[in-house]
């Protein structure tokens, strides 16, 4: 199990090697890997508007960032039977197209793999501290969380 | 206790960190809140909107009861937007 904050980009296909590397018992691996959108979502703005993202910085608060992914990691693990759990998630200056986080859960089954790996991403996107500032047209706004979120957020509730 | 802000709440409260001593009736989240926002108006504008402000104590998610004391390290921050 691996939780990493960090500034440089990753390797998918290495991190994804060393997740099932001599662990015959698993059988199912599920990748999610977030990357940066080109565009914002149409919050009050025109859609024209929203359009355009140049650049994107992720700030966090350090310490508290990897301490709860580590809470969030440990409910997933009570929850499924995973063997295997990784979640890396960048933060610092970002552009379109690159990758911010990837989350790689690993069961001897689909259904745990599948699960768990949504609900790690349900809960990182509302509970590990993470803001994100995009850059469009000369303009700075910082993205205001959506309800959406914390809807699929909730139905992991119990 | 040292007092840090994040993302729209540093940019409104102008800082991204203080040590504060606040009077010994301070002793909850809420009561922090009240307290810091009578220091400055900056510190009003940011944390005058409680549905736009979270909390966290010694690192962890926090309620407007829960305790504050001296050592803490009490964070303040928008809904996340991670992911």
């Amino acid at each position: 199990m691996t939780v990493r904050v960090q500034r440089e980009d990753f390797d998918t296909a290495a991190e994804l090697e060393r997740v099932a590397a001599g662990q015959t018992q698993i059988g199912a691996v599920v990748t999610f890997t977030g990357l940066v959108r080109d565009f914002a979502d149409a919050r009050n703005d025109t859609q024209s508007d929203a359009r355009g993202v140049q650049r994107m910085t992720l700030e966090q608060y350090p310490g508290m960032t990897q301490r709860q992914l580590e809470a969030i990691v440990a409910e997933a693990r009570r929850r499924w039977p995973l063997d295997d759990c990784l979640v890396i998630h960048r933060y610092g200056e970002l552009l379109p197209g690159d990758r911010i986080v990837l989350v790689v859960t690993a069961s001897a089954h689909r259904q745990a793999a599948f699960e768990a790996s949504a609900f790690l991403v349900d809960w990182l996107k509302t509970r590990a501290p993470f803001w994100k500032l995009e850059e469009h047209g000369g303009q700075r706004r910082w993205v205001e969380a959506k309800a959406s979120d914390d809807e699929a957020a909730s139905r992991w509730n119990r | 206790m040292r007092v840090l802000y994040f993302a729209l709440l540093r940019e409104r409260v102008g800082m991204a960190e203080e040590t504060v001593s606040p009077p010994t009736e301070v002793r909850t989240v809420a009561d922090l809140v009240v307290w810091l926002r009578g220091r400055s108006e900056q510190h009003e504008a940011a944390l005058a909107n409680a549905a736009m402000v979270r909390v966290a104590v010694n690192q962890d998610y926090a309620q407007p009861s829960d305790a504050v004391r001296p050592g803490d390290e009490i964070a303040f921050f928008p809904p996340v937007t991670g992911g």
